[in-house]
């Protein structure tokens, strides 16, 4: 394999390992500061070990994240050094804005709530934990800046052999960031919230600390509804943009190789995606013209057409990214995104008729289906990125353009196998302690609490 | 003052910030093995956690200071992010691996009762934090030293060629200079038996200290080109930083625990600005020619991308001193083996 080929791969697997943490922390610090805000609120016991149970979790996932995420910051220096020399004028500063806007921000207020608890009176401690929850979600809006700007660049000016920033604003504006930061930040929080619904389901069907769970239960359930319906819409508006942004990813991801007129949707292919290997598809007519324009009649470019069109624009070469992977990727994504959502209404079902106990197969389903939304992340990431090939910046700059010229191969094959084993190994303790941690559950409550939960299912800030 | 000039003077901070809020954070984790020695396990746990909750909640804060350092030199001298972190490519990985190694392993160490599982961990806090000193040390040890850059930006030496004998001696000068950093910080942070315990050991460890610095000194001189830049009197911040470093012994040898701080928190500052004195105007050093360095000119990002990136850090920098003081000052109870320790 060539510098290339493993720098790529290497940003890969740190990337797709760190953004599994990440979404759980955009979610759970969100949900745990309400937990603790509803202690505050109601002075209930119940409240106060739901956000430490809770808030153990979190801290394993967040240490994990933050680790990682110092990889991703020095990784475009030391993989990526001629894309670092070429962008780093207007991606850079994105970049150092997180880290002094956000990073700093999450980092010190973390220290305060873990530690704080006997130092700060209920309100302020609650109130960190919200700083900590603004803080990852700044976090993200800064970091989908910058790799907005790969995606569509904006702002800036070739001079001096380089994109350097012209206009501040049109980073901030970029719309690209618009319709990927609210897509990124509601998966973030179905992420969370089917990961809070399957562990209370976990519990619910043993019995055991019924009434935390079942308050759990409602407020992701409550959460998570709003979340996967958000995910999907802005979904459809990141699908609409990315038609006219970048519709060589479009045409990918539906294998549409020849331009159609009206153009239909496929639901899933058998056989080889070339057009001639396809042994069985589903293709349901118009509908792409639905998704990507609201109308029954469009014209969507194919992928010999797009090519011979790149060819024209930027000279000769390959502007076909992985075929089978984008489009295969989406689909699971997508087809996740619609069970989340059903799996969500499920829910809401099941918390509005307080049917815990009766509805116990349709309980289970949770405990299964908290992987779901981290595949449906992962997907969606790897569509994203690997559908920019062949650019490292969408129409500016060439992967192959962007890797360190005085890197040897074998310095970052060994880098590379060292990160999957440490991360393989983090992954692994990560495990082992949220298992031992879901399995023995919160504290026993001081006195009877669950003997005098309420009868009546209250929503949230509905009790008292 | 340019804003290149600024700019350098930013990443200076930052890096300083880094080295004096993460250096005694380091300096604990080197000493976990030693004071957080007992012959009974349990002591020996309760030992290692108090330690470990001296620096707890603040030690992730700190490290953001080197993260933000990173990511200031992408934004405001892009070229010297690229030379750099694709130069010194084996270092950097390997102070990432022990960064991560660190940090994860406070978070998780105490999180099971295992006697096996803590001591894993416990290990992996000892190394990296080691190994994270000694490699930053041995890293801004070539910085200023010079390395092999050619007439394109690009680092052309090996691996190896970062381990020439000044550069290692810098990194061991760093690690010698944090243990006492950690010592002192212990110390500070502590009640009882700890706290007792680190004061035959900072003693030591101010000899160590002053004699590695003294002779990473000397060969500063037969190194660098400093005598060129500072001249052979060097100026009132490195005498300032020595005489600092000095005072510590006084300090130390009286018990004054916070201005033991304070004269090592001012060594260490002191003795970084006189690195970044020596680089400026340069921000790394070829040593193949002189006309090869990158400097704050040629190496930085437009004059539009410093006057958004100077705006942005005027607003949130001192914000974040703000907020990062006030968790110090949350904290600022000593600790015993008798604290609840709520982590």
């Amino acid at each position: 394999m060539d510098v290339v080929t493993l720098g790529r791969l290497q940003f890969g697997i740190t990337t797709v390992y760190h953004f599994f943490f990440v979404p759980l922390t955009i979610g759970l610090s969100f949900l745990v500061a309400l937990m603790e805000t509803l202690y505050v609120r109601s002075g209930k016991e119940v409240y106060l070990r739901m956000t430490k149970f809770w808030g153990k979790l979190f801290v394993i996932n967040f240490a994990v994240g933050v680790v990682t995420g110092i990889v991703q910051e020095f990784q475009f220096g030391m993989n990526w050094s001629e894309y670092s020399r070429f962008v780093g004028d207007i991606f850079g500063a994105p970049l150092a804005i997180e880290a002094l806007l956000a990073f700093f921000l999450e980092s010190t207020f973390i220290g305060l709530w873990l530690f704080g608890w006997d130092k700060l009176s209920k309100g302020l401690h609650a109130a960190v934990m919200w700083v900590v929850a603004i803080g990852v979600n700044v976090s993200a809006f800064w970091i989908l800046i910058a790799n907005s700007f790969m995606q569509e660049p904006v702002g800036y000016l070739l001079r001096n052999g380089r994109a350097e920033m012209h206009d501040f604003w049109a980073l901030l504006t970029n719309p690209n960031m618009w319709v990927m930061v609210p897509h990124t930040i509601s998966a973030g929080f179905a992420t969370a919230s089917f990961f809070v619904m399957g562990i209370s389901a976990y519990h619910l069907l043993r019995s055991q600390h019924v009434d935390l769970f079942k308050r759990s239960f409602q407020i992701a359930a409550i959460v998570g509804v709003s979340a996967a319906v958000l995910v999907a819409l802005n979904g459809h508006s990141q699908a609409q943009h990315i038609v006219n942004s970048q519709p060589m990813k479009m045409a990918a991801a539906e294998a549409l190789w020849q331009t159609e007129e009206p153009a239909s949707f496929s639901l899933l292919t058998i056989g080889n995606l070339s057009q001639s290997g396809e042994i069985f598809s589903i293709r349901i007519p118009r509908m792409l013209c639905l998704i990507a324009f609201d109308q029954l009649d469009c014209q969507v470019l194919g992928i010999y057409d797009l090519q011979a069109q790149y060819v024209n624009e930027f000279g000769p070469g390959n502007y076909i990214p992985p075929v089978a992977v984008i489009y295969w990727t989406f689909r699971i994504m997508v087809g996740i995104g619609f069970l989340l959502i059903a799996l969500a209404l499920w829910g809401v079902f099941l918390v509005m008729g307080d049917m815990f106990e009766t509805r116990r197969r349709g309980l289970r389903l949770f405990v299964w289906a908290i992987p779901l939304p981290y595949i449906a992340n992962t997907c969606g990431w790897i569509m994203t990125e690997m559908g920019r090939f062949p650019w490292v910046v969408y129409g500016l700059m060439k992967i192959e353009d962007g890797v360190s010229l005085v890197v040897a191969g074998g310095s970052v094959l060994f880098s590379t196998l060292v990160y999957t084993l440490v991360y393989g190994l983090l992954m692994a303790a990560a495990i082992f302690l949220w298992i031992k941690f879901i399995k023995a559950g919160p504290e026993p409550a001081p006195k009877d609490q669950d003997a005098e939960m309420d009868m009546t299912p209250s929503l949230v800030g509905a009790q008292d | 003052m340019s804003l290149n000039t600024l700019w350098f003077i930013f990443i200076a901070v930052l890096y300083i910030g880094f080295f004096v809020l993460e250096g005694f954070d380091f300096g604990v984790g080197i000493l976990l093995p030693f004071l957080g020695r007992d012959n009974d396990p349990q002591k020996m746990d309760a030992k290692r956690r108090l330690m470990l909750n001296t620096i707890g909640p603040h030690w992730d804060g700190n490290e953001v200071w080197l993260l933000t350092a990173g990511g200031a030199t992408f934004a405001a001298f892009p070229h010297w992010y690229a030379t750099f972190f694709s130069g010194f490519y084996l270092a950097l990985f390997l102070l990432l691996l022990a960064l991560i190694a660190r940090g994860v392993a406070i978070e998780f160490r105490s999180k099971d009762e295992a006697p096996r599982w803590r001591s894993f961990w416990d290990g992996s806090i000892f190394l990296g934090s080691l190994v994270s000193a000694l490699l930053l040390g041995v890293a801004f040890g070539n910085l200023v030293r010079g390395v092999p850059i050619d007439a394109k930006m690009q680092y052309v030496g090996g691996f190896f060629n970062l381990l020439n004998p000044y550069a290692l001696l810098a990194g061991v000068a760093t690690v010698v200079v944090f243990t006492l950093y950690g010592a002192v910080f212990i110390s500070l942070k502590t009640d009882g038996e700890m706290r007792e315990k680190t004061h035959a050991l900072k003693g030591k460890l101010w000899i160590a200290s002053v004699l590695v610095l003294a002779a990473l000194l000397v060969f500063t001189y037969n190194q660098t080109d400093i005598l060129a830049r500072l001249g052979a009197d060097p100026g009132v911040i490195p005498i300032a930083g020595m005489a600092a470093m000095l005072a510590a012994g006084y300090f130390i040898r009286k018990r004054m625990e916070g201005w033991s701080f304070a004269m090592v928190a001012i060594g260490i500052a002191f003795a970084l600005v006189t690195m970044f004195m020596i680089l400026y105007p340069r921000v790394m050093i070829s040593s193949l020619d002189p006309s090869y360095s990158l400097t704050i000119t040629n190496a930085s990002s437009s004059p539009y991308t410093l006057r958004v990136m100077t705006i942005v850090t005027l607003i949130f920098l001192p914000l974040v001193l703000v907020y990062q003081a006030w968790s110090y000052w949350v904290f600022r109870k000593r600790l015993t083996t008798e604290s609840r320790m709520v982590y």
